[in-house]
């Protein structure tokens, strides 16, 4: 009798094992904790990959309940089925099971807001059309309740034709066990059958679908019958004779648009279920939610934005500090500890001026860049950045954008590539354009370790009231690219993408408490991408730059060194070597170019090194000062503020190291950045247009600087 | 009256849409149809662009879209 139970169990797990190939999609309108939800079912085990093709982000996870393993995509948030922008499209296909090497999904587990209720029926209600397996998670009940808002699930799902409705409150977690057993059931549920809100569409694209006989399916005659143009369009043509297509369409949609149409008769039904399925209830006054009111108004608003801003510069100089102090000593007495270790040689140099002086001294700038992710991911979590796009649509209107555009720019203080991305939500293709030309100028956190190592050198630390000089001159700094960018962007709207005036109408997200797990991940996520860069490009360009500076070796036989020099004659050894070396030849061949800047060869070679990605000229500079100063125990700081040129006049003047930062602000040295504008604009004009008119606007800006300053 | 005229706090109804007008099919997709009901919540500095709740989201937009929206004002309430 035992042995039988055995049996069957076995086969249970079986019909187990075969369910954890199921894999489900993930959609909702964007902001309706789509992400958080994910998070939760999965936990740590999700990959961030990209969709074949395009630089859409995809996130898949894996949610394991008892024996139950399921695949879980988070694709990106919508509105509509109907919009043609790249998100969507991507949505659709990936549902659909049209992308390259993905099925369809066995399921859909639609996310909707229970504060939005009437937006997410919308979304809902055209995802019905595609006939698959469907749960609806209802977040946000929590935040909802606090507004004085019950939703019934009971209700809501009848309405929806037996859809089953699984609420989850987004803070505490509550339900998430009901909705990952149901989620566990889905693949297995029959699809849910007519959406109720425009039956005359659904049944006509079903009898329609019916009489192709599995060619198209009721979502694809619905495409077709709304964008004739379409592929799906083109296929319904051959089905359809044309004065039966004209009278469908005419039926359907009378003389207006088709999506007009959509959302007048879809929108009717779902008012129709919110006042059925929602009911008041007492509000439960939140603990500053009259302070968080008041900080939303217009100028209590603009000034927090700015206040915030400001804020973010001081923590990631002062807040970083001891961490970086850290890292310095530990990577100096690393570098110590090789050379005693292994002697004078090669090997010695290759791992303390080459590897150690290299990455650590991009390492080094860990600290600063986690401080701001942290705030930026927070900032895009709270909806904060949202609230950016609304109050400074007017001013981006004076160059010719919309609020719009200033989410990717935002977000391009992080990084220049996602929000390149990012500008994808700009229906206007000039507008975008224009966005994707100016976000590069943005400071990101790979121009943070340059200007950080400027600062920290040559400038003094000291209090200018509550600020101090150090974090007011990075706050400069920062101007300095975000007017560099609203510039470029003025000027190309004006002349090369001159068009009609952008439109403005988004979505406004309320404000919300950020989930930790979220902000962890995401913050983990760059952090792997940064370290990976170190270890990769940064590891790569620093090794190649040692090697350049350590061959080909001086006969130390025939160097005499100088009597009255005041450098030891090891030193002037060094400093000879170096000079003779491939990367001294080529510094001296590239020298006048940058003469004019005030910069000597080592600085030039640095810059030349750091056009692949911007943080390695921090790298080049720690290896060049490190094989040319005596037994390292001074920091790459120290080194620079000690430079001179052969005649003892020092390398880093005041105006000079201006001139460098300017540089820096203006440059747009980073392969990832050209690679993504490529993709993004499907064309080689604008990258290459990008990087000739951001080098040039750089090279005259440092000049100017250096040689005004030098006449002051 | 258009949704334009709106004063802060108003809540109002939409009565009729132009979805010839440029970038009202957005809004549309939003929520903002015939019928809807809508509440003026501010306007940003220098007047534009506003931000109107429906059915309970915040949606911005500019004045020049906010024309093609005729509404009517409703009682506070219902």
């Amino acid at each position: 009798m035992s042995e039988q139970k055995v049996v069957g169990v076995n086969i249970e797990r079986i019909g187990i094992r075969r369910k954890a190939r199921s894999h489900i999609a993930i959609i909702g309108t964007p902001n309706a904790g789509k992400s958080t939800l994910f998070n939760r079912l999965t936990g740590l085990r999700q990959t961030t990959g990209n969709f074949p093709g395009v630089t859409v982000e995809r996130h898949t996870g894996v949610m394991q309940v008892g024996d139950t393993a399921m695949a879980l995509e988070d694709l990106p948030g919508i509105y509509s089925l109907s919009g043609q922008s790249t998100d969507e499209r991507i949505a659709v296909e990936a549902i659909l099971g049209r992308l390259e090497g993905q099925p369809q999904p066995d399921g859909l587990l639609v996310v909707i807001d229970a504060t939005h209720l009437y937006q997410g029926l919308y979304l809902l209600e055209q995802l019905l059309e595609l006939q698959r397996p469907t749960l609806v998670a209802l977040t946000m009940v929590d935040a909802a309740l606090a507004q004085g808002i019950v939703v019934d699930p009971d209700i809501l799902s009848k309405a929806l034709g037996g859809v089953p409705v699984c609420p989850v409150a987004t803070t505490s977690g509550q339900g998430i066990d009901t909705l990952r057993e149901a989620l566990t059931r889905l693949p297995d549920q029959t699809p849910p059958f007519l959406p109720a809100s425009w039956p005359e569409l659904s049944e006509t694209a079903e009898s329609m679908a019916q009489e192709s006989g599995g060619q198209l399916s009721r979502i694809d005659v619905i495409q077709g019958l709304m964008y004739p143009q379409s592929a799906e369009g083109q296929k319904l043509a051959t089905l359809l004779d044309d004065g039966r297509a004209k009278a469908t369409r005419l039926n359907l949609f009378g003389k207006d648009h088709p999506q007009a149409q959509e959302a007048r008769t879809r929108y009717r039904w779902a008012r129709g279920v919110v006042d059925e399925a929602q009911q008041r209830a007492p509000v439960a006054r939140r603990l500053g939610a009259g302070l968080l009111a008041f900080l939303d108004r217009p100028w209590p608003a603009t000034a927090m934005f700015f206040l915030t801003l400001i804020l973010v510069f001081q923590a990631v100089f002062s807040w970083a500090t001891p961490l970086m102090d850290l890292i310095d000593g530990s990577s100096v007495a690393l570098a110590d500890a090789v050379r005693r270790l292994a002697g004078d040689g090669m090997l010695s140099s290759f791992l303390a001026d080459g590897v150690i002086a290299g990455v650590g001294s991009v390492v080094i700038f860990l600290p600063q860049i986690l401080i701001l992710f942290l705030f930026i991911i927070v900032l895009e979590d709270t909806g904060y950045l949202a609230r950016a796009a609304f109050l400074m649509d007017k001013a981006m209107r004076k160059v010719g954008l919309s609020g719009q555009s200033v989410i990717p720019m935002l977000s391009s203080f992080a990084c220049a590539v996602p929000s390149i991305m990012a500008t994808r939500v700009i229906p206007d293709r000039r507008d975008r354009i224009a966005t994707i030309l100016a976000a590069p100028f943005m400071t990101c956190s790979a121009r943070l370790p340059i200007y950080a190592l400027l600062i920290a050198a040559f400038v003094p630390a000291y209090p200018v009231g509550w600020f101090n000089l150090q974090g007011l001159v990075l706050f400069g700094l920062y101007l300095l690219g975000i007017v560099g960018g609203l510039i470029t962007a003025l000027i190309v709207k004006r002349t090369a993408l001159r068009g009609p005036k952008p439109q403005f109408a988004m979505a406004l997200p309320d404000f919300r408490r950020p989930n930790l797990q979220t902000v962890m991940l995401k913050l983990w996520d760059r952090t792997r991408i940064f370290l990976k860069r170190a270890g990769t490009v940064i590891f790569i360009v620093a090794i190649i730059v040692w090697g350049l500076a350590y061959f080909p070796r001086m006969n130390t036989d025939e160097f005499v060194p100088l009597a009255q020099s005041t450098l030891s004659p090891e030193n002037q050894l060094a400093a000879a070597q170096l000079e003779q070396s491939a990367l001294g030849r080529i510094g001296k061949e590239i020298e006048p170019i940058f003469r004019p800047l005030g910069w000597d060869w080592k600085v030039s070679s640095a810059v030349i090194a750091g056009f692949p990605a911007r943080e390695v000229v921090v790298a080049v500079l720690g290896t060049l000062y490190a094989v040319g100063s005596e037994a390292d125990e001074k920091s790459l700081a120290a080194s620079l503020r000690a430079a001179t040129w052969p005649d003892g006049r020092l390398v880093f003047t005041l105006p000079m190291v201006l001139g460098l930062m300017v540089f820096y602000a203006w440059c747009l040295q980073c392969a990832a950045t050209v690679a993504v504008i490529r993709r993004e604009t499907n064309t080689w004009r604008w990258p290459i247009f990008a990087w000739t008119y951001m080098s040039g606007v750089a090279y005259v800006g440092a000049l100017l600087v250096f040689q005004i300053g030098n006449r002051l | 009256m258009t949704l334009a005229e709106l004063q802060a706090g108003q809540p109002a109804r939409i009565l009729a849409v132009d979805s010839d007008g440029t970038g009202v099919l957005r809004l549309m997709i939003l929520g903002l149809v015939e019928g809807t009901p809508v509440r003026f919540i501010q306007a940003a500095i220098g007047g534009d662009p506003i931000e109107v709740d429906v059915m309970g989201a915040a949606v911005s937009l500019r004045l020049e879209q906010a024309r093609f929206f005729q509404v009517e004002l409703s009682q506070a309430g219902e």
